[in-house]
């Protein structure tokens, strides 16, 4: 197996596939996009996150050629691809409502892009079937889109949109019509598809799961700007302000003032009759600097007794507790009325729980559990 | 609710009576056996092939013909157009009025509009004949062919024209091979529109017609001055089955359209 870790974005030597260079759009007054630069690599699968109107979409229309920047430079493979309309293009896009030809079968649907190149007969006859049997669509090739059901019709879309071999492939919230259990699905079989064609994809979707399960980096946005640019992991693990930790997943946010202990230890007055809690930080903060802390609400443990010795320890009432099965959830007040969420795993039967509503319970976790945000 | 009641069998009797006996009348005297348009001698078709006969009325026919069918396909053209640019042109300035403008013709008194066009071909000095009617037929049955094409737009996925694009079609190759075909049912329902109400009409036509180009109506209107005669009686029998057929084929097309996309859509929709 090869065990280098694909990391392209960690090698300088590397030249980016895509490079948007400070680019700016504006619709009338409004930006869209806010002069913001961007590299992506051959071969990534590239996910543009964040919630309706940050300007994702645009992102990927000035990428397929349907949107023109107002300033800036977008290169692909060094090129700069601005004046080069949509049509002239390596890029293909699968759009959000598919956009599949009514009037036309499955197979021509998937033949049109190849038609239009005018490849010959036979090469694009096998070219089709390759991609109708990559997307398990042999059965239905003579069907019209009207006649199967949305699951397939996302694969045509898909089929449609890889069968010119594009350099890049855009998506546009592929999966946003989908059921949750065929979502999960297809996720999987997306990036199955992307291995085996070693396209670079570019996704662009508001489903956080969606975008930490498919893609090797997430770029998180909001108002036309980039957050925050990394791998899933670190996203999750390493988030740069309140608004991405926020937007990635569950947590909790704890204010405080920090005030240095060691190198790296803060401590943290955060309310009034608690003690302060302990964290740590690689990024320097000030004595006295309004800091935000944010634990995930897995890495809080919750116990019916005191714990012996844990960096944080707080007490509190449980006042909810959300059953998912697997997992649970249980939403604790503390006494200034603050709420903490702590998540375990249901690994022991239900009835054997220690504690339920209105219990006292002690939470804990340590000082690396936490992330220190100046913001 | 829908319960039957004398009331509402009266209502709907008399109704369709002053819409249909005068019709009826006229059917049904074209089918006379006599020359005496109100005395019922017996049926026959003889009117019918009195009326082959009859160079001039055949030379109308052939006029209103032509004219029908370039007037409409001309007004298909520019109408379908004229509602591709304002459906998919997005805001520019002036577009409620350039909409307006378009529709502005339909409730326009046929006589004004007959006026106007007839003041137009004398200042510019064209001479009045067949190629003058044609103008004014396009010039108001393509505010029609518009309203129904913009219609059928409206609805349109304008992502289907991007994914065109977006595969490799110039912009004029993904109206042909996408936007068109799509759309046809309602170009084509259009045409019939423009295609009927060119044979209809009478006043435009009288305006702006020269003595070369009598058509079927001006015919008919000139002819019934002088006595109505039964050869009249068969040709407006023929008239009234040529365009009863085109507006039924038109609403057909159109009806089976709009079955076909609610059940893709309802189709759609049970897949998700």
């Amino acid at each position: 197996m090869n065990s280098t870790v694909f990391a392209p974005w960690e090698d300088p030597e590397k030249k980016p596939l895509i490079r948007f260079q400070n680019v700016t759009k504006k619709f009338g007054t409004f930006t869209a996009i806010d002069n913001l630069s961007l590299d992506i690599y051959e071969r990534e699968f590239f996910a543009l996150l964040g919630p309706s109107g940050c300007g994702k979409t645009t992102m990927m229309r000035m990428l397929a050629g349907f949107e023109t920047p107002t300033s800036g430079r977008i290169e692909l493979a060094g090129k700069n691809i601005i004046p080069v309309p949509p049509n002239k293009r390596a890029t293909n896009m699968m759009f959000q409502s598919y956009a599949l030809f009514p009037h036309l079968t499955v197979w021509d649907n998937i033949a049109f892009g190849l038609r239009r190149e005018g490849m010959e007969k036979d090469k694009m006859n096998a070219r089709v079937e390759e991609m109708l049997r990559l997307t398990r669509l042999e059965r239905f090739a003579k069907r019209k889109p009207h006649q199967i059901s949305g699951g397939q019709r996302q694969r045509v879309a898909l089929a449609r949109s890889l069968a010119k071999a594009p350099t890049l492939l855009l998506l546009d919230e592929p999966l946003g019509a989908l059921d949750a259990k065929l979502r999960q699905d297809t996720q999987f079989e997306l990036m199955d598809i992307q291995e085996k064609t070693g396209t670079t994809f570019v996704i662009v979707t508001h489903d956080q799961e969606e975008a930490m399960t498919v893609a090797s980096r997430i770029a998180v946005m909001d108002e036309g700007q980039l957050i925050q640019v990394a791998t899933p992991d670190r996203i999750y693990e390493t988030p740069v302000s309140v608004y991405v930790a926020d937007f990635i997943g569950d947590v909790n946010i704890i204010e405080g003032k920090t005030t240095l202990i060691e190198d790296g230890q803060y401590q943290i007055d955060w309310a009034e009759g608690q003690m302060p809690l302990h964290a740590a930080s690689s990024q320097p903060f000030d004595k006295g600097q309004t800091c935000f802390v944010a634990i995930r609400p897995e890495k809080v443990a919750i116990s019916a007794e005191k714990p012996q010795a844990a960096d944080n320890i707080v007490q509190g009432k449980v006042l909810d507790i959300a059953y998912l099965g697997n997992l649970s959830t249980y939403h604790v007040e503390l006494a200034d009325g603050t709420i903490i969420k702590s998540q375990t795993a249901n690994t022991r039967r239900i009835a054997r729980r220690s504690f339920t509503w209105g219990d006292t319970v002690w939470l804990s976790w340590t000082a690396t559990a936490g992330v220190m945000l100046a913001r | 609710m829908n319960r039957f009641s004398w009331f509402n069998a009266v209502s709907l009797t008399f109704g369709f009576a002053f819409l249909y006996i005068p019709m009826i009348i006229l059917v049904t005297y074209s089918f006379n056996e006599s020359k005496l348009v109100t005395v019922w001698a017996g049926f026959s078709t003889k009117w019918y092939g009195e009326l082959f006969r009859d160079q001039a009325f055949l030379d109308a026919a052939w006029v209103t013909l032509r004219v029908a069918v370039f007037s409409s396909t001309l007004a298909t053209i520019l109408g379908t157009m004229a509602a591709y640019v304002l459906i998919r042109a997005g805001r520019f300035t002036g577009r409620t009025l350039f909409s307006g403008m378009i529709y502005a013709p339909l409730v326009m008194p046929d006589v004004i509009t007959g006026l106007a066009l007839l003041l137009l071909f004398i200042g510019v000095g064209l001479d009045r004949g067949v190629l003058t009617v044609v103008l004014a037929h396009t010039t108001f049955a393509m505010c029609y062919v518009s309203v129904v094409v913009s219609s059928r737009l409206a609805t349109f996925d304008q992502s289907l024209e991007e994914a065109a694009l977006d595969l490799g079609c110039s912009p004029a190759q993904a109206f042909r091979l996408v936007t068109l075909p799509i759309i046809a049912p309602a170009v084509i329902s259009g045409w019939l529109l423009a295609f009927t109400l060119s044979l209809d009409d009478l006043v435009i036509a009288s305006f702006t017609t020269g003595p070369s180009a009598t058509t079927l109506p001006i015919k008919i209107f000139s002819a019934v001055r002088l006595g109505v005669s039964p050869e009249i009686n068969a040709l407006s029998t023929i008239m009234i089955g040529i365009v009863t057929a085109g507006v039924i084929t038109a609403s057909v097309i159109s009806k089976r359209n709009m079955v076909r996309q609610r059940r893709e859509e309802q189709a759609a929709a049970r897949a998700q």
